[in-house]
């Protein structure tokens, strides 16, 4: 059982019998009042997202979830197809259950896919992630008037921001919990 | 080798976080309030209903430095600031750390309205040290510093900006949720705003209106819609205080929360104490605000998670 105070970003929780991940996530004390935590929630099945705000002493039940390790083989407009790697069966998510997790996925990335009473409702990835930068500005050495970071946009379409020094084509390691840079892959 | 990118994108957040704590001290040496640190563990916090402190050992880390501030005006030392870390147990969220800077101000004399006034002087002040103009953009809106403030009652806020009144949200328990949802969205939006004359039973350190003892002298200040600061004039009567806490401790008890001992020393020497006024601000979201940060970690060096 979980109270207000262990919600969090990513925490998954059953509400009406559904399984719902807190997407937004908002402390709020209004001046010697009470705590209030301010959610935005995502049907984990339905894609559809709740507003809900709680009060300290409110409880949850975790929304339990099965995870079978699978392999991301390709994407076919917004269904994305993943091989169980041990019955091989295949199986279909839609890009609103993957949620920020399409913005990592390349192929042949091993991954945990998450399943619901048997159906499947997500993906967990691993925490790092290398992925090829497509598209990024050149870095003039020794200018010093450019900001400490630089966008850059990686194969997948997503765009992060990157030390200057980073180059068009380089592997980089993305933290995909953040969505962050974490560091350069030296191949 | 591992460089800590995070943290060498705080570099300038940070020069800039040093210069309006420079600007802060410089305010107050001119204006000749004396600068004091009082310990930050203590054997036992203020009792108040949702005020929540770490323990250490078997006393506690301070969640303001309320008690020991007002036992130096108590015994004489009539204009006193602080500027120190304070301790809250479960806050954390994009405007809250467990761990945070609270500026804390106190003077003999004068009342709460003239506390919103130094207020305004203050932070005009530090806007000025650090090189901002009158007009700020925070959170992609403008913000105009210039004087004067707006000002506008508790009750009026309810009025204007909720359906529900201020008693009505009392009676059926909604006061904060009103508050949060409704009427924090438009505080300060394009100009600081002073909210003053709270509900009696939220503020439990602060003195009752002689014209309507159903609310308390106290005020809080809003800019960009965010709550920086919160200022009253102070209870100076020893049994009222006590009755106070007496409440605010069975309200602890109702909500499962551990009790507080009587902070004795405290109440024995608030009869020393002169009518005053005294206000704590929030320096992270005062440097948030200033910078235009969109969250509190992006302006403090460290938050408890990197640690």
């Amino acid at each position: 059982m979980y109270t207000a105070s262990d919600l969090r970003k990513g925490l998954k929780v059953i509400i009406d019998n559904e399984p719902y991940i807190v997407t937004v996530f908002d402390f709020s004390k209004p001046g010697k009042g009470q705590a209030l935590y301010r959610t935005k929630l995502r049907n984990m099945i339905t894609g559809l997202t709740i507003d809900r705000t709680f009060r300290e002493g409110d409880t949850f039940e975790p929304a339990s979830l099965e995870e079978r390790p699978m392999q991301f083989l390709y994407k076919e407009g917004d269904q994305y197809h993943f091989m169980d790697n041990e019955t091989y069966e295949q199986i279909i998510i839609n890009e609103e259950s993957l949620g920020e997790a399409k913005n990592f996925l390349i192929d042949n990335l091993n991954a945990k896919v998450l399943l619901f009473r048997e159906r499947a409702i997500g993906v967990e990835l691993p925490n790092f992630v290398n992925l090829r930068i497509i598209k990024t500005e050149p870095w003039v050495r020794g200018d010093t008037s450019k900001a400490d970071f630089k966008p850059a946009t990686l194969e997948t379409g997503y765009v992060l921001r990157v030390p200057p020094f980073i180059e068009e084509g380089e592997l980089i390691t993305v933290d995909t919990r953040t969505g962050e840079f974490s560091k350069r892959v030296k191949e | 080798m591992t460089k800590n990118w995070s943290l060498v994108k705080r570099k300038k957040t940070l020069q800039q976080r040093a210069r309006i704590l420079q600007g802060i001290r410089q305010f107050f040496a001119e204006k000749g309030y004396l600068e004091v640190e009082t310990p930050h563990r203590i054997p036992t916090p203020a009792p108040e209903s949702h005020i929540d402190a770490i323990r250490s050992d078997t006393w506690f880390l301070h969640t303001s430095p309320e008690l020991c501030m007002k036992r130096l005006i108590a015994a004489g030392h009539e204009r006193i600031f602080q500027i120190c870390r304070c301790w809250r147990e479960k806050e954390r969220g994009n405007l809250h750390l467990p761990e945070f800077s609270l500026l804390e101000w106190y003077r003999a004399g004068g009342d709460y309205r003239s506390l919103m006034e130094e207020c305004e002087e203050l932070i005009r002040f530090v806007i000025d040290a650090i090189g901002l103009g009158e007009r700020i953009v925070f959170r992609g809106r403008e913000i105009d510093l210039s004087r004067p403030w707006k000002c506008i009652s508790v009750n009026e806020a309810f009025q204007r900006y909720s359906e529900t009144s201020m008693t009505g949200a009392l009676d059926q328990n909604l006061f904060d949720e009103v508050m949060v949802q409704e009427i924090e969205p438009n505080l300060g939006a394009d100009r600081p705003m002073f909210i003053y004359d709270y509900p009696a039973q939220r503020g439990a350190l602060a003195r009752l209106k002689r014209e309507d003892p159903t609310v308390a002298e106290r005020f809080e200040l809003y800019v960009g819609r965010l709550e920086l600061a919160n200022g009253f004039s102070e209870l100076v009567d020893p049994s009222e205080q006590r009755e106070r806490f007496r409440i605010e401790n069975k309200n602890r008890e109702s909500f499962g929360k551990p009790i507080y001992s009587m902070p004795e020393r405290f109440l024995a020497e608030l009869g020393s104490m002169p009518p005053s006024s005294g206000i704590a601000l929030g320096v992270d979201r005062l440097v948030m605000v200033l910078l235009d940060a969109g969250t509190i970690d992006e302006v403090v060096a460290f938050t408890p998670e990197e640690l």
